[in-house]
């Protein structure tokens, strides 16, 4: 693992790397933009391609955030899905409220389920969500909040490994559970949906979707940049060292638990952001987001693309959707076979991801 | 022409029981005299006891009862018989006895009373239900004598509530005492209304009724508790079942299997398989579900035999590895029997011995196929136990988990005790889906539901332990039941979640931790 320990003069190859990399996220700049070229037009982009190129790269967002604490700190989470759902809920929650007067029922404060509840008032956890600020910075601080409980908790106690994967699968589980409630006050199983404008924008135009991707795009850049300068700093070394070797990490005096905890807490706020960006861009949020399968799916985009190596795990994120969006229309019967085969695959034959095929002199 | 009649009658039934006879006969002339006169032998009636009363004075409600000089006749569908000796008769000449309110009030009480000693069950329990409805001090008698030769418990219960009932109904304080005493034994909601009721109707008594009523709250407390508990156990049995393999694999190997539900479900399919094999032989077909047991054993232990084989053992040392891959091989099973069987639930027939309820005491009600779950959970823990224990598989098995390297210095060939674990651990995983074709949909995604409480309950009880995942699977499943009345099943599942982080907080390795060096 000296690839990330020591960072040596950049070879040949990680230049090239670094060049595609610039290239492809170019590329992706330039796609809404060529989206507004005439349809006859030979560099047209479809509206369909991107609109799921908006979506994937919410998913590369969401890659990051558990490549930040897989890859380097050791930490596999399994409920990372959750942290994103949250994420969306609490933009969703902005959403609703900025429907106001347009619903099918017309009330003015409340959305329309609560009024189907039977609903009087807004439960004081709605409170706020009209305001943008606040929503996205609940966006970011509600699942930064429960990581913080949850790593605390699981960390003070040393739950680690398998344990700690199998307790946030379990925290997952446990929130689908409870959004899937009608009583929970958000939306019950049919979660939100119908979003009208946001900051003062349609939802519906072509402005607004591009804005919307491209907020996700300068989110992904900014993630990176983040996560790459933690990883490389003093910290991300430490986080590394935890990973292979956490009692000596101890031993030799640092707080291990500290150190988690940190890098937990702004994974589960990374990926809430992502949810945040995903949830105006497909316009709707369910309790399904919260399933243990679409934690543990992200699990694998990163393990394809290589973890511990964030590029590998945007990658990641992108190829497996890609295949995804393939396969399911094609043989929708064939994608969770692939899917199966590509865990099975990946771990035995491919432990270092698709980048670890890449960068196997560095090892 | 009276005398006539008497001797006449004397003659005709010889062959009934003095008492009974005297007092049936003796009554009978009433009914040709006025009304106040057949009212008076439609009490006396009533009270005779004699099996001939009822469908005469049923007869004679309906106005089927014919009178004829000195005989008496009931009318029906089919032909005419005499009522005294039930031979056939001519009903030419003869008229129907007429009946004014006074009279229908006497019968209809005289009726509920005598059903109460009809040779016909069902008849006795109605009655002694419809003389609950009427209370009145009238019945005290008929329902003493009628208790004194009741033999079901069912209606004695019945029986014992309505005396009570009328006994409240009494006018002497002694004898409304009796009744509030029973009452309080009975122990029932039915009980608990009625006390309720006295209270207000019966100031004088209100001490009594009061104690009774606090008798009554905690029989009926007693009651639910068991209730709950019943379920819980019934809840914490399959979470045992689906456990319990896990804890093999999980616990015994350290290696964690996310397909083990897949494991289960295979299980419940091949229940379904063999019951459709069974189909056509009708002497098996009761049968089908304990020669299941052995097929989904095998069927999922050797799925389990060639993963470990395959796969798993390439990834020994790399629990989040396996973990990862190990959910990919449950998304391709899980897909592999929805393409083979269809999404929709397939349906296993319970055989006719574990259907239907049982009775307890208290009157607690419990389910057969529940109990056979609850039966046959423990007999499955005790096989493991007694297999892990007292077998030379099973002495390998603790020796490759107590120290690997020393195990195969001694001669045993780890790889194989490995393969050898994960397949036993894979069919108890796989007897478990046959328990649970009993009391849950068979669907691909089955296993999917289990898979993360069968995880807490091995993380609770302690891993390596399955005396911890008894009592974890146990205590989980009954404390699950104890919060759902007052928090709803969804928050239950939430809280013992919760609670299960913070139990972990005081206890990182389970309630029966490993000890010594296997523990690190």
């Amino acid at each position: 693992m000296s690839a990330t320990l020591a960072d040596p003069a950049p070879s040949r190859l990680r230049l090239g790397l670094r060049a595609a990399t610039i290239a492809v996220v170019i590329a992706l700049a330039a796609m809404p933009l060529l989206n507004r070229l005439p349809v006859d037009s030979a560099f047209h982009v479809s509206d369909f391609l991107v609109s799921i190129t908006g979506k994937w790269i919410c998913y590369a967002i969401l890659a990051l955030a558990i490549d930040l604490a897989w890859g380097y700190a050791g930490l596999l989470s399994l409920g990372h899905g959750a942290f994103f759902a949250l994420g969306g809920y609490a933009i969703g929650m902005h959403l609703m409220r900025l429907i106001g007067p347009r619903g099918s029922y017309g009330h003015p404060v409340l959305p329309d389920f609560m009024v189907f509840l039977g609903y009087t008032e807004l439960p004081f956890f709605w409170w706020g969500f009209q305001s943008f600020p606040y929503a996205l910075f609940m966006a970011l601080f509600i699942p930064g909040l429960l990581a913080g409980i949850v790593g605390f908790l699981a960390f003070r106690s040393r739950i680690t490994g398998v344990y700690f994967s199998i307790i946030t699968q379990a925290m997952t589980y446990a929130l689908m559970l409870a959004f899937f409630r009608n009583d929970m006050g958000l939306g019950g199983n049919n979660g939100f949906t119908d979003f009208k404008e946001l900051l003062g924008q349609p939802l519906n135009t072509a402005l607004a979707r591009s804005s919307l991707f491209y907020a996700a795009l300068l989110s992904l850049v900014g993630v990176y940049f983040l996560c790459a300068y933690i990883t490389r700093s003093k910290l991300g070394r430490v986080l590394i060292a935890i990973r292979d070797a956490e009692s000596r990490v101890r031993f030799l005096g640092y707080s291990v638990t500290q150190a988690k905890l940190f890098v937990f807490v702004l994974s589960g706020m990374i990926a809430g952001l992502a949810g945040a960006l995903y949830v105006p861009l497909v316009g709707i949020i369910n309790p399904g987001e919260f399933a243990p399968t679409n934690s543990i799916e992200a699990v694998i985009w990163v393990a394809v693309g290589g973890r511990g190596t964030l590029i590998g795990a945007a990658l990641g994120a992108f190829s497996v959707n890609a295949i995804k969006t393939w396969l399911t229309s094609v043989a929708p019967d064939l994608w969770l076979f692939a899917l199966g085969g590509l865990f099975v695959a990946v771990t035995l034959l491919l432990p270092r991801g698709l980048l670890g095929l890449v960068r196997k002199g560095d090892r | 022409m009276m005398r006539f009649l008497f001797a006449c009658l004397v003659v005709l039934s010889f062959a009934l029981p003095a008492r009974a006879q005297d007092a049936f006969t003796a009554a009978l002339p009433g009914l040709f005299g006025g009304f106040n006169d057949i009212a008076t032998s439609v009490d006396q009636l009533a009270n005779a006891g004699d099996p001939r009363a009822l469908p005469l004075l049923r007869a004679l409600s309906d106005g089927r009862l014919l009178k004829r000089e000195t005989t008496l006749l009931i009318r029906s569908d089919a032909a005419t018989t005499d009522a005294v000796t039930g031979a056939a008769a001519d009903a030419a000449g003869a008229e129907a006895i007429r009946l004014n309110n006074r009279v229908r009030v006497a019968l209809r009480g005289a009726i509920g009373r005598l059903a109460l000693v009809s040779p016909d069950a069902t008849e006795r329990a109605a009655a002694a239900e419809a003389v609950y409805r009427s209370r009145s001090a009238e019945n005290i008698p008929i329902l003493e004598a009628a208790l004194a030769r009741e033999s079901v418990p069912r209606i004695r219960a019945q029986m014992e509530l309505s005396l009570a009932a009328s006994r409240l109904m009494a006018s002497d304080p002694g004898v409304q005492r009796q009744g509030i005493a029973a009452l309080a034994n009975a122990g029932t909601e039915n009980a608990r209304a009625l006390l309720l009721e006295a209270r207000n109707n019966t100031p004088a008594l209100a001490d009594e009724v009061n104690a009774a009523l606090v008798a009554v709250d905690r029989a009926l407390a007693i009651r639910r508790a068991a209730e709950t508990l019943y379920q819980g156990l019934s809840l914490g049995s399959v979470l045992l079942l689906a456990a319990l393999g896990l804890a093999v694999t999980f616990g015994v190997m350290g290696v964690i299997n996310m397909a083990h539900g897949e494991f289960v479900m295979l299980g419940a399919y091949a229940t379904v398989i063999v019951q459709d094999l069974c189909k056509d032989i009708p002497w098996l077909q009761p049968w089908s579900l304990p020669l299941a047991v052995p097929a989904a054993f095998l069927v999922a232990g050797l799925a389990g035999a060639l993963l470990e084989r395959g796969l798993i053992r390439h990834l020994y040392g790399r629990p989040l590895e396996t973990l990862l891959m190990t959910f990919g091989v449950g998304m391709i099973l899980q897909q592999a029997v929805r393409l083979a069987f269809g999404a929709q639930n397939r349906e296993v027939i319970s055989p006719a011995w574990m259907q239907g309820t049982l009775e307890m005491p208290f009157g607690l009600m419990v389910t057969q196929n529940r109990l056979w779950v609850i039966v046959f959970s423990l007999v499955v823990l005790g096989l493991t136990i007694a297999a892990i224990r007292y077998t030379r598989f099973g002495l390998e098995m603790r020796a490759v988990t107590q120290n690997r390297r020393i195990a195969a210095t001694m001669g045993i060939r780890t790889g194989r005790v490995d393969a050898l674990t994960f397949a036993f651990g894979s069919g108890i995983a796989g007897m478990a889906g046959v328990a649970l074709s009993q009391i849950d949909n068979v669907s691909p995604n089955l296993g999917t539901g289990y898979i993360i409480d069968s995880f807490m309950v091995v993380v609770f009880g302690g891993v390596g332990s399955l005396a911890g995942t008894l009592v974890g699977a146990l205590s989980l499943g009954v404390v699950n039941k104890l919060l759902e009345p007052w928090a709803g099943a969804v928050l239950a599942k939430v809280a013992v979640l919760v609670g299960l982080m913070l139990f972990i907080q005081r206890r990182p390795r389970g309630l029966f931790p490993q000890k010594g060096r296997a523990a690190s």
